[in-house]
């Protein structure tokens, strides 16, 4: 089991409010992301969760049990730290088996557990290193047979991916994904990254300085965004946000629509000029200006486009995918 | 990482360390300051009474006072000046590239890690003795009367000797920091046509400066309480008499404690004049 | 970059290098060659370097004359007893103000430091006076007890910066993986800050070897360490100079080589951090 209810939960440092009263609950076997920019309060939750910091006022529930004031240990929580927090003095074997060792577990059954571990994770091999002797990846993944030995009821993940190469991380975010998969265990995964988390989770808590700004799965938050913030923040290339005239046209203070919406036409309503056009092969961003709409226009053409610096260019939205705020940045829906 | 519980744990684990340095500040700190206002001789009536600011003004009215503020000052003006000045020299010859750096790190560190008892004799018997000196066997080589360093070039002796302990001291320092300096610094400022007069004035000594401040702030604050180097050559006499020598042998050797503490706190006062300039800059870096 | 040194800078650096370092290291060579000499060779003039019959015989005389076994065992006692105990006040201390820091963290450490700066001298006589009063004057409880408060400061805030390059995350992980505090200092904490861990204890064997204040001032014959035991030569009968400089090799000699590995540690561990 591993359900976590999160009830008016706070957290001031001093004087600043870094959570701000929240209520939340994460179902068990969930895979729950939550991102949100740096200083958005998302790793001092986490943190609140794994006991690591008090709560100010509020009560954390795990299991419907209070563990408000329980010891981090206690939990039954494991953690994967962003440096995987690794000891450096210890074997990769003798770091596997630390939690074991804490909670008094026999050798015969520590051993089971480690042969297990290593193996689902790949490890096997390098039992008798130092971590030191391990590259970005291979530490990753002992952080994670570190935990996983435990057999918590939930996993927490902090940043985990953050210290890895561009190309490792997508690899390491499919174990992951792997793993949830054949664990079902619930976890909690904190990134900046939409990509991870859109690709990743079950549910995305999407937050901003203290706040949760949404909660929902990723084609909820990215089909209809509350406001502004999470419009913005989900989806890359980021949504267009256009305000003034074209947006009154639709009844709205501001509109957005994200860049796959957007086609190229000669015959367009939006008239405009290619200023920069990325070529990824797969698709085209063109980012158009002089629309007279905003500063720049991004479009996301499928394949290959030939336009370049300076084109005059053609824009039509499907009109069906407009997303229309109000003067407060909420959803007009 | 703090929670509630951390936090209590983490201010009873401090308590040990932070009672006892407490204790050991205050407890004789606080004796100090009552022995300064009574007369106090404990070989010749004990504890005489209250005297108010007497001691405190006897103290610096005494004949010997001045003279020991002296004394103390030529001592650790005239360590502080050979240290800085050869330490910044050597500090950067032994930067410089060459064979064999590690060992002639460690000849230059050596006297650092010699007692200061060993060190005193050494020099006072060893070189600074009139007749079986090496420095008397020199005099008499080229022909010149040995001097008798320790009464007639008293000062001149134990400044030489306490430089000799604390060169290295001074060196390693200096060295540490000469080392943290960019040499894309130097080398842009030979681009620029910077003669390395210049170079030294302009780049490195200002990087130095930081390090020699702490240099002669820590020296100051062990060159204010030298005391074997003086208890086993001069035994105080021949203008050595420093502050320190002076309240101990008040204290200890006339056993007059109350005149004795009253110097005490004087010298407190003086160290922690110091203190507050080296604090502020050891502060400013734990912020960093 | 380090760029290319012409061969003959290089010469000249070293020959300009290595006969500064071996003037700066005359005194203690001079004290360890005359101690293999005999008292009338160590005053011949003009002095004799090296070839001269060499002599264990005055290392045996200062043994049997003056037990220098008992003031090197006292020495001992009293610099690692020092250093030990204060290991043992400050690893809690340390860990308390590196990993849990609050707004008095910096005070605290500071506030140390300045007991440090305290001038011997001024309590010199509360101390002597405390020490008739519970009977420590010249024991080595007594002689250790002072030497672990007088160094107590820098043990402290040698192990907190060496404490705090080790990731606060580590000790998170350890407490996740259900480690009492306890056992996180004692399997996490310990084994990984080892190298800092030793090089404050030498630094501080070093310091506690070569007080010469309270040493001299609180001791007499029973606990007197080799600082003692030197100065007894101040005032010398007869011809000592081969014995002095014997003694005086036995007494320097543990703590030069200790003082060679500790050399880089010294930088940290008298300049609080100050400088790096």
């Amino acid at each position: 089991m591993g359900q976590i209810t999160l009830e008016q939960v706070t957290k001031r440092f001093g004087e600043v409010d870094v959570i701000r009263p929240l209520d939340l609950v994460i179902e068990n076997g969930e895979f729950t992301v939550f991102v949100g920019p740096s200083g958005c309060g998302k790793s001092t939750l986490l943190r609140l969760i794994a006991g690591l910091e008090d709560v100010t006022s509020g009560t954390i529930r795990i299991d419907g049990k209070d563990a408000t004031d329980i010891a981090p240990a206690r939990r039954g929580l494991a953690m994967v730290f962003q440096s995987y927090a690794l000891y450096p003095h210890m074997s990769v074997r003798k770091n596997i088996a630390f939690p074991l060792k804490m909670a008094g577990i026999d050798k015969a059954e520590q051993d089971r557990r480690i042969a297990q571990a290593a193996a689902a994770l790949n490890l096997t091999d390098y039992l008798d290193r130092r971590p030191g002797q391990l590259s970005g990846g291979q530490r990753q993944r002992v952080a994670i047979g570190r935990a996983i030995v435990r057999e918590p009821s939930a996993f927490l993940f902090d940043e985990p991916l953050s210290n890895l190469d561009a190309a490792l991380r997508v690899g390491m975010r499919l174990e992951i994904s792997e793993l949830h998969e054949r664990l079902k265990t619930t976890m909690i995964y904190v990134t900046h990254d939409q990509v991870e988390a859109m690709t990743m989770a079950d549910k995305i808590v999407v937050l901003r300085a203290g706040r949760i700004e949404q909660v929902g799965s990723p084609l909820e938050l990215y089909r209809s965004p509350r406001n502004l913030f999470v419009a913005g923040f989900i989806g890359s290339p980021r949504m267009n946000v256009i305000a003034g005239a074209e947006a009154a046209r639709h009844g709205a203070h501001t509109i957005g629509i994200r860049p796959e919406h957007i086609d190229v036409a000669a015959d367009g309503r939006w008239q405009g000029r290619v200023g920069v056009a990325e070529h990824l092969g797969s698709d085209t961003f063109l980012h158009i200006h002089d629309t007279g709409l905003a500063d720049t226009i991004t479009v996301r053409a499928p394949g290959e486009v030939g336009m370049r610096h300076g084109d005059r260019v053609g824009l039509s939205p499907r009109t069906d995918q407009f997303h229309r705020f109000d003067d407060k940045g909420l959803r007009i829906s | 990482m703090a929670t509630q519980h951390s936090r209590s744990a983490a201010r009873l684990m401090m308590a040990p360390a932070v009672v006892l340095l407490l204790g050991w500040m205050l407890v004789p700190l606080a004796m100090t300051l009552t022995f300064s206002f009574k007369q106090y001789l404990p070989l010749r009536g004990g504890d005489l009474g209250w005297v108010g600011f007497e001691n405190y003004v006897r103290f610096v009215t005494s004949s010997s006072v001045w003279p020991s503020v002296q004394a103390t000052l030529v001592i650790v003006g005239g360590v502080l000046l050979i240290t800085v000045v050869l330490g910044v020299l050597l500090a950067m010859l032994l930067d410089q590239p060459m064979w064999g750096q590690g060992i002639v790190r460690i000849l230059v560190i050596a006297p650092f890690f010699v007692m200061p008892t060993v060190s005193a004799l050494v020099w006072k018997n060893m070189f600074m003795d009139p007749v079986n000196g090496l420095f008397a066997h020199l005099w008499k080589a080229f022909g010149l009367v040995p001097v008798e360093w320790l009464s007639q070039a008293s000062l001149a002796s134990i400044i030489m000797i306490v430089s000799w302990q604390w060169l290295p001291f001074a060196t390693l320092i200096l060295l540490t920091a000469i080392q943290s300096l960019d040499s894309e610094q130097l080398e842009a400022a030979e681009m620029d046509g910077a003669p390395p007069l210049s170079r030294f004035g302009h780049i490195i000594l200002p990087h130095l400066a930081r390090a020699i401040t702490v240099v002669v702030l820590i020296q100051t604050i062990f060159l204010l309480s030298v005391f074997a180097e003086i208890f086993v050559t001069t035994q105080g006499s021949f203008g050595t008499r420093t502050l320190t020598y002076l309240i101990y042998q008040r204290v200890l050797e006339s056993q007059n404690v109350g005149l004795g503490s009253a110097g005490g706190i004087y010298a407190v006062v003086l160290a922690n004049v110091v203190a507050i300039f080296l604090m502020r800059i050891v502060g400013k870096n734990l912020d960093a | 970059m380090p760029r290319a040194v012409t061969t003959r800078r290089k010469t000249v650096n070293t020959l300009a290098a290595w006969a500064i370092g071996l003037l700066i290291f005359f005194p203690i060579l001079w004290t360890i060659l005359t101690s293999f000499k005999t008292e009338a060779t160590a005053i011949a003039d003009p002095p004799v370097f090296l070839f001269f019959d060499w002599t264990l015989e005055n290392y045996a005389v200062v043994q049997e004359r003056s037990d220098y076994m008992r003031f090197l065992w006292n020495s001992v006692i009293i610099a690692g007893g020092s250093t030990l105990l204060g290991i043992l006040v400050a690893v809690p201390a340390a860990w308390s103000m590196a990993f849990v820091p609050s707004k008095r963290t910096k005070d605290i450490l500071l506030w140390m430091l300045s007991t440090k700066m305290l001038p011997a001298v001024g309590v010199l006589y509360p101390i002597y006076l405390v020490f008739i009063q519970l009977g420590l004057l010249d024991t080595r409880v007594g002689l250790t007890i002072v030497l672990m408060l007088i160094n107590l400061p820098i043990i402290v805030w040698m192990l907190y910066t060496y404490f705090r390059e080790i990731p606060g995350e580590i000790l998170e992980a350890a407490r996740m993986d259900g480690a009492t505090l306890k056992e996180e200092i004692l399997y996490v904490l310990t084994p990984m800050a080892v190298p800092g861990i030793a090089s404050t204890i030498l630094l501080n064997i070093i310091l506690a070897w070569n007080e010469a204040f309270w040493t001299l001032n609180l001791t007499a014959a029973n606990a007197a360490p080799l600082t003692a035991f030197i100065a007894s030569y101040s005032s010398p009968e007869g011809l000592f100079y081969a014995k002095l400089s014997a003694a005086s090799t036995m007494a320097i000699a543990p703590i030069l080589i200790l003082g060679w590995f500790s050399q880089k540690q010294l930088v940290r561990g008298l300049t609080f951090g100050a400088v790096k």
